[in-house]
Parts: C-alpha cells; structure tokens; sequence
C-alpha cells in the first residue's frame, strides 16, 4: 500500500530560527501515530507545513504518493486530509449543528446529510446541544465539536493538534476512546500530543521531536522507556 | 422537487423573521405597498420609488460585508459606473425595440466586470479586512474624481457627452415595447416594477444565504483559516459574493438614472459611498431584512429633514451610525428581534468557555 504521509528533509525557516531543520516523516494508512516532544520542537509547525498554511523553506510534501508541496491549504485537504487545530477552530457564533453541516456539505448532500449530522452529534454527545452556540460549549465540548468537524469530511489522514488540551481527565479518556473508535474504522491519524497518559492510551508508534528534527521514534514501549527521550523533556538534552 | 428544495431555502439560519406571522407580515407590506400608488398622489409614491432604487445596493452591501465579512466602501464605484453606462448606451440607441432593457443589462455586465477585475486582484492578492475598504474606497474617489473632469466636449462617447461634474441627464426611461404605445417605466409603473423587482432580489437573496453557497460566505466571516480547513476556496467564495453585491449596487445606479434622468459623478464620491454602510450597520448587517428595513427607514429620515437642509441629514446619519457602533453593533433592528424572538423562547444561559490554557507539559515518565 502507498506511505499515506510522507515528508522529505522538510526544512522550515523563520527568519533566523529553523523551526524545521530537515524531517523525513513516513506514516503508512491505518497508522495511529503520535508526535510528541518538547514545547517549541515543532510539532505544529510540522503539521502547518503539511497543510499548506504556511509554504516550505526546502523539501517536498507527499500524500498517498502525490507531491501536494505546490498545492495550497483547500486543495490539500480536498484531497483527503483534515485537521483540528490547537485552539478550538469553530464557528463561535453559529450553531452546534450548523458548524458541523458547513463541513458536512461537502462529502454528502441531501437527506443523507441529515443522517450523518444525527450520526455525529450522537457520537460527539452533542446531540442536545445541536442548537447552541457553538461559543456557549464548554472547552472539552468546543474540541470535540471541532474534531467532529474534522472527521465531517470523511478525510483518509486525520490531524489533531493537542486534542485533549484542557481537558479534564474524564474527557480526555473520552477523548482518547473516539480517536480510537475513528482510527478502528480505517482513519489514518496523526496527533500531537503533551498528555502522556493519553499517549499511552492511544498510540502505537511515537515520533519525538526535538527542536525541529526527529528525535527517535519507534513503538510507545520503546519511547516510554528511553532515557534519552526523558532527558529533553526535563531540558537537559 | 427542485421548486420545492428552493422554497425551503427561503426560511434557514442565516435569516431572521420565519414562520406564519412573519410571511403573513411580509405579504401584507409588499400588498399595501402595491396599493400606494393607487390610494396616494404622485408624489408620494416617486419618493418612495426613489427609496426602492437604493434597497438593491443595501442589500447587495449587506450580502459582501454582513454575510462574508468583507467591508467594501466603494460599492458606490458599481453605482457610478452601471448609471453611467447606462446613460451613454441610451443616449446612443434610445428608446426603442426594448434597447434600454439591453442598455440595464450592458450597465449590470460592465458593473459585474469590474468588480470582477477589482475583486481577483484583491481576493487572489491577499487584500484582507481593513484594506478592502481603504481599496474599494480609493476606486469610487478615483472614477469620481475622472469623471468629474470629463467636462470638455473631447469627453463624449458617440452623441453621448459625460460632462464632467454636472454628470449627464436626458437619458430615457425603461421602456417596454408594447403594440401601440409603449410602456415607459415612470410614475405608477416604475413604482410596480421595482417593487416587484425588490421582492424577487430579496426573495433570491434569502434562498442565496440559507443555501450551501450562504453557509461557507458565513464560515469564511467567521473564521477564515477554519473555513479554509474545510476544504473551501475561500477567494473564489469571496470573488463570487463581491460580484454579486456590486452587480446589485449597479442595478441601484441604473435604476437611480432612470428615476431621475441623470447621474453625476457625485453618486460616487464620499457621502454617497458612506450612507449605504450606515444604513446596512444600524439596521443589522448581518441580516437581509434588518438591512433593507433600517435603509428604507434611514432614507425616509434623511428626506424629511433634507427640507431643513441636506447637511441635517448627514450629520443625523453619521450619529445614528456611532451610536450603532457603540450600542448596538449588530445593528438596531437586528437587535429588537432578536430581544423579540429571545421573549418568546427562553433563551439558555450564557456561559463563557473555560479551561483555555494549554496543558503543562507531562513528564515522559509519569
């Protein structure tokens, strides 16, 4: 099967500072990867690279084989990648239901739309706050409602940029269920991550980062039990 | 089905006022209206014509900045522009064979086309917020301020001269060839036709907003990068959205030349190009029918006090607009019905989102 995700000696440069210095990242479809690693390693930037929001300094960008580097942000993600961003990306002032049919309108019309908006806010446990807005959610409600819409677009790589930031432990373990349930169906995932007991309750194979390269990377057995890896995250690397 | 789909779209949640009471309302209205120019004299309904011409610029203002987010200050350029086409091509080809209905249709396309032009370079360049205005602003000074010297006879297209600020006059009305005597669009018939024409553009415009297309011209308001996220081409959503308000901001200058039989470059200076967003922002910019009524209110105001003197108007509509900014920034009709709507459903509670602050950072070994 093609690497669903591939960046090749992806460099980023912000002024002086290389925020990217060079990463060879391959996620391979059904993966559920998480990238960890100290504040300011990367991570998000990282991600933007990959979806255009900011343009590369050096190096290529493939998805499912196709060198999207040249294409820009709604061109990516029309090709079936999707993300949740940081801070809550919603639409504050609309309603639970109408941020989640903006996104739903585009994979399916009609009635069927109506069927998968039911769908999801049962599986976001939105259902009751379907006319609410969105602003009035509670945090852990906003980040769900956002990875809902994520997923909206029934996209083959799913991006979650802190998923559970904010969250109280219930929600994060929710949290944590959902990525799973999603990731059980097919959906290639890849998150940024500080919660380490959310790490471990998720992922498979962990990527570290480490001001702007990959650090190690392996199976979350191998990463939890790396002296080394300990060692940046206490700033002594 | 399609009919039926489309009928549906009229009532969605990107407009106020649904339900039985307000389309029994509305129908009322545009019935009474209808009966004006029968029950009351001539003058009576040409001013009112005269606030019907303005309504498809309000809305069409309403439509780019409280639907898309995108604050344009030169709607008055497509104005300017569609009045002034239409005079040359009618003063030109005159009146006859429904040539002035092909003259409307020139003026919309030549109005459509430069905001068209105006708009890629903007959308496409990365122009965003504050800018749009300052740019759009700059094109309506800058068509005033050429045509304005177009006051020598070198400056005339075929018979048609442009002169210069006193702007051009004697072009014919809409006329609709009709065996025997055609029907020229003044008086009670030009009071019909732009009634009925409101209704279709705001009718249309309702199903526009509460369609698919509506739905991303509100996720792009509201937060750009995520609407950008989903997928959507957001500078082709804008470029679409500022084509159609400024056709209808043409629409407005066409009709507004043939209600008065002339246009000057005034309509595009300043004060023209200020009153149509203080009407869209005091009435509710963000809703169609908030719009249309503050600027069919705000119209009727500033006429009744122009006998005093037409500077009591401006100054009234430049305090009328503060006062919006600062007490009701959603606009004063947009306001009472939502206080309105909220009496009679209890409305739940507010509640700010809490717990914003990024996790601290786990040890690796925890």
């Amino acid at each position: 099967m093609t690497t669903i995700l591939e960046t090749r000696q992806l460099r980023k440069r912000f002024g002086g500072l290389d925020a990217i210095q060079g990463i060879d990242l391959k996620v391979e479809p059904g993966e559920l990867r998480c990238l960890i690693g100290p504040n300011g390693a990367g991570k998000s930037t990282l991600f933007k690279l990959i979806l255009g929001n900011y343009p590369v300094s050096a190096g290529r960008v493939l998805f499912k084989g196709e060198d999207i580097t040249d294409l820009t942000a709604h061109e990516r993600v029309q090709r079936g990648m999707s993300i949740k961003f940081q801070v809550p990306g919603i639409f504050v002032h609309l309603s639970v239901a109408q941020n989640l049919i903006i996104a739903l309108q585009q994979t399916v019309r009609g009635a069927a739309q109506q069927v998968e908006l039911e769908r999801l806010l049962a599986l976001l446990d939105l259902a009751e706050s379907r006319a609410k807005r969105a602003g009035e959610l509670s945090h852990g409600q906003q980040q769900w409602l956002e990875i809902g819409m994520a997923i909206a677009l029934a996209p083959a790589l799913l991006l979650l940029d802190e998923p559970t930031a904010g969250m109280s432990p219930e929600e994060t373990y929710k949290t944590g269920e959902l990525v799973k349930h999603l990731n059980a169906q097919g959906m290639t995932v890849v998150a940024i991550e500080h919660d380490m007991t959310f790490v471990r309750q998720i992922a498979k194979k962990v990527t570290v980062l480490h001001f702007g390269r990959i650090f190690d990377e392996g199976p979350l057995e191998a990463i939890v039990a790396s002296d080394d890896v300990a060692r940046i995250y206490l700033g002594k690397a | 089905m399609q009919l039926r789909r489309s009928i549906a779209l009229l009532n969605g949640a990107q407009t106020v006022g649904t339900g039985r009471t307000f389309w029994a309302g509305f129908a009322m209205v545009v019935l009474l209206a209808a009966l004006l120019p029968v029950v009351a004299d001539g003058f009576v309904a040409n001013n009112i014509a005269y606030f019907l011409v303005w309504t498809f610029m309000a809305l069409g203002l309403s439509l780019i900045w409280g639907y898309a987010g995108i604050l344009s200050f030169g709607q008055t350029a497509f104005f300017g522009l569609a009045g002034y086409a239409y005079a040359v091509v009618t003063i030109n080809a005159g009146d006859a064979h429904g040539l002035t209905w092909a003259a409307l249709l020139v003026a919309l396309a030549v109005s459509a086309v430069t905001a068209a032009v105006l708009g890629y370079f903007m959308f496409y360049g990365g122009v965003r917020d504050v800018f749009v205005g300052i740019v759009t602003l700059s094109v309506t000074l800058v068509f005033e301020t050429f045509m304005a010297q177009t006051a020598g006879p070198e400056w005339a297209i075929g018979s048609a001269r442009l002169n210069g600020f006193n702007g051009m006059n004697g072009m014919p009305s809409l006329t609709v060839p009709w065996p025997g005597q055609a029907i020229v669009l003044e008086g009670a018939p030009l009071f019909w036709f732009l009634l009925g024409l409101l209704v279709i553009v705001y009718l249309g415009l309702r199903m526009l907003v509460n369609s698919r297309f509506g739905n991303v011209l509100v996720a792009i308001r509201e937060n750009p990068t995520r609407a950008e996220m989903l997928g959507y081409d957001i500078r082709r959503y804008q470029l679409s959205v500022f084509v159609i308000g400024s056709t209808l901001a043409g629409l407005s200058g066409v009709l507004y030349t043939t209600w008065g039989s002339y246009i000057t470059p005034s309509s595009m200076g300043l004060n023209a190009a200020a009153l149509p967003i203080i009407w869209v922002a005091a009435g509710g910019r963000k809703d169609l029918t908030a719009s249309l009524v503050a600027t069919l209110v705000l119209l009727w105001i500033s006429q009744m006090l122009a006998v005093y003197g037409s500077q009591y108007a401006l100054v009234l509509m430049g305090a009328i607009l503060l006062l919006a900014v600062m007490v009701a920034p959603d606009g004063f009709v947009l306001a009472i019905a939502n206080r309105l709507s909220n009496a009679r459903q209890r409305h739940p509670s507010r509640k700010q989102p809490t717990g914003t602050a990024e996790q601290a950072t786990a040890s690796i070994k925890s």
